[in-house]
């Protein structure tokens, strides 16, 4: 069905859809209206799931670990202080391998308050071994959230996984999006039905303490189930492909790249101006492409790599800085391409808008090839006009 | 109080081999308990003595399912297990999360306070040994008043009293609350049976003796849990409908003295450190029995 609808509606009804068994909410902006509209629905019964009310995120994270241990699909969401305040709970999930489904409305972490759009939230979290998918517009939010769970609940990966949307510029603007019928979606995703779960026909420890003599080993099973889940990612957008007609060239989307004498990456709804800005520019005779990283974990290193090589010059669009190190997109894309001669942009932080203008600046000076780090839309900064 | 059924169950939910010192009074209170709730239990613990007891990975010496988790969220993770086990149709099931006096009254303090605001049907139990053993003996907010822990050398800069969870447990809405010491079995069993068959949030106080913190020879360890009552330390009640009833006498009590002086903690005491301490036991007595 057609609707119009927010970042934050499609993935309540995402919710929905994927039949969540258990539903932990605590309320932060700009997630705040996931929450609700579950809240809604499971009030309404158009959801049945038990929805509990925490008292804070890093309980809303405990509470579906306890919940997804039993066997329950679990859906929560979060932004920003939010997502900071699970930190320790989202490694305890990957560690307790329960498969939990969570988007997160990307946000700045302060201080001081900052309450609008960017990566740092989700960026930071990088290392704690959740899945990181993020999206470019609101279908993509819905879709993603479906495939999530049938990537995070293969047997073989059992990892969490987090669907970023962008704060407010994904999360409160409306757009059309189609919302599947029920009856495709269960054809898509079957049942939750874990190998183990804790039963007390069958007991078992989930947990305990672990060794210098095992803990290497309890780590390396977990990067493999982050290898296998590349492939899983891949099959379940084909098979999302054949039943929705939709998909979305996971892991790294590429537009207009393949005679492009500059690329731009980047993640999120800024790749959507950016394509815009490249359609454009190539009306002027400058061929320019985007390349969009929509999974950042497992990062796609071998389609970087390929991407970058075959590029005569790319440079990367960061929503986030990482103090002391620059851009984190940046320095993961030039890791994997082996190569220093890539173009660092940080621009969009804590809600500043990245409008075409600015777009054309980083895709002229990707053109010209200058390299190091530019605050692209830094007041008085190398782009000021 | 329930009508319980002495000698203990004969099933065992706690086999030999688990990790805990010798002496050490929780794997005696974690044995009764399991035994008094029986199979259909699931139990969860934080960081803590708690994690280290039933076994290092990959042994196991409980015959329930147990899931562990971070230091803080044993009401949350509780309140999350509840609900699934809901969904699916697994009223049944008794959830328990056992945590430590660090886990309960301090760190885990706002998820225990949300997992009893929100009804959650659980049996929360605080094993209390009065400090964070399981670090080696710091400070908690349950640390009774005079004790030497290794933040508080020498015991005398600790003047603060213990923290009263179950009172902050009652206002906050438990249906059922009880203090239970593995001194006296069949009173522990007893409420225990009791709080099982009673839905909703459920707080129980275990006194736990900790030889290694408290600094006593690990044969006295029930002889000091019996002293702890006898001397009106841990008095025993149980807490329903608003009312709480003493379930062992108050009124003739053992010198304070008795119980203090087993205890390496208290040994920088005065005689009269000890009679001031006494007086001020004597005085809260007075006001809980008023209060009954």
């Amino acid at each position: 069905m057609i609707e119009a609808s927010t970042g934050n509606y499609a993935a309540a009804q995402a919710a929905r859809l994927a039949k969540a068994d258990v539903v932990a909410v605590y309320p932060i902006t700009p997630q705040t209206t996931i929450s609700e509209y579950v809240a809604s629905m499971v009030q309404k019964g158009e959801m049945n799931a038990e929805f509990l009310l925490m008292e804070s995120e890093h309980s809303a994270m405990s509470a579906l670990i306890g919940a997804s241990t039993i066997g329950a699909r679990t859906f929560t969401a979060t932004s920003s202080h939010g997502l900071a305040l699970m930190h320790e709970m989202l490694m305890w999930a990957v560690g307790a391998r329960t498969p939990i489904v969570m988007p997160v409305a990307a946000r700045a972490i302060g201080g001081p308050w900052n309450i609008w759009g960017d990566h740092q939230d989700a960026i930071s979290e990088r290392d704690t071994g959740w899945l990181q998918f993020f999206c470019e517009n609101n279908q993509e939010v819905l879709d993603t959230i479906l495939m999530a769970y049938r990537v995070a609940e293969d047997r073989n990966v059992m990892l969490p996984a987090m669907v970023v949307e962008d704060g407010f510029v994904l999360s409160h603007t409306v757009e059309r999006i189609d919302i599947p019928d029920q009856e495709e979606v269960d054809a898509y995703l079957p049942k939750y039905s874990p190998e183990f779960f804790a039963d007390t026909e069958n007991p078992m420890r989930f947990g305990g303490l672990v060794t210098p003599d095992l803990w290497t080993e309890f780590r390396y099973r977990i990067a493999e189930s982050h290898e296998i889940s590349r492939e899983k990612l891949k099959a379940a957008e084909k098979d999302f492909e054949k039943v929705f007609g939709r998909s979305y060239g996971s892991p790294v989307e590429t537009y207009r790249c393949e005679d492009a004498d500059a690329v731009l990456i980047a993640a999120g709804a800024v790749a959507g101006t950016a394509k815009e800005v490249a359609d454009q520019l190539r009306m002027q005779g400058k061929k320019v492409g985007v390349a969009r990283i929509r999974v950042f974990r497992p990062f796609p290193s071998e389609e970087i790599r390929k991407l970058v090589s075959s590029v005569p010059s790319v440079g990367v669009l960061d929503k986030s800085y990482t103090f002391g190190d620059g851009g984190a997109m940046f320095n993961e894309v030039r890791s994997a391409a082996g190569t220093l001669e890539i173009g660092s942009y940080i621009a969009g932080l804590g809600g500043r808008d990245v409008p075409p203008k600015v777009l054309i600046k980083i895709f002229n000076n990707i053109l010209e090839k200058n390299r190091g780090t530019v605050w692209a839309d830094l007041k008085g900064g190398d782009f000021d006009d | 109080m329930t009508d319980f059924q002495f000698p203990l169950p004969k099933e065992e939910y706690m086999y030999p081999g688990h990790s805990a010192c010798p002496g050490c009074g929780e794997p005696i209170s974690m044995r009764m308990l399991l035994k008094a709730l029986g199979p259909d239990t699931i139990m969860n613990v934080p960081a803590g003595c708690c994690a280290v007891i039933p076994g290092v990975w990959p042994t196991y010496s409980l015959k329930i399912p147990l899931i562990d988790h971070a230091f803080e969220c044993t009401g949350a993770v509780s309140s999350g297990i509840r609900a699934a086990l809901d969904h699916f149709g697994k009223e049944d099931v008794t959830v328990v999360g056992w945590a430590g006096d660090g886990g309960t009254a301090d760190i885990g303090l706002q998820s225990l306070s949300g997992a009893v605001d929100r009804g959650t049907d659980m049996l929360y139990i605080m094993y209390d040994n009065e400090a964070y053993m399981n670090t080696g003996n710091q400070c908690s907010s349950a640390t009774p008043c005079g004790a030497n822990t290794t933040t508080t050398p020498g015991g005398k800069s600790h003047q603060r009293t213990k923290k009263d969870v179950m009172k902050m447990m009652i206002a906050n809405g438990i249906v059922y609350g009880a203090s239970l010491n593995p001194a006296f079995p069949e009173d522990f069993m007893e409420k225990v049976v009791t709080a099982k068959g009673i839905r909703g949030p459920k707080f129980l106080h275990i006194l736990s003796p900790c030889p290694s913190g408290w600094k006593f020879d690990p044969r006295n360890t029930i002889k000091i849990a019996r002293l702890a009552t006898e001397t009106g330390v841990f008095p025993l009640y149980e807490y329903r409908n608003g009312e709480t009833i003493f379930t062992k006498d108050l009124k003739n009590r053992k010198p304070l003295e008795e119980y203090l002086r087993l205890q390496g903690r208290f040994k920088h005491l005065s005689q009269a450190d000890v009679e001031g301490m006494q007086r001020v036991l004597d005085e809260s007595i007075q006001k809980l029995l008023k209060e009954e």
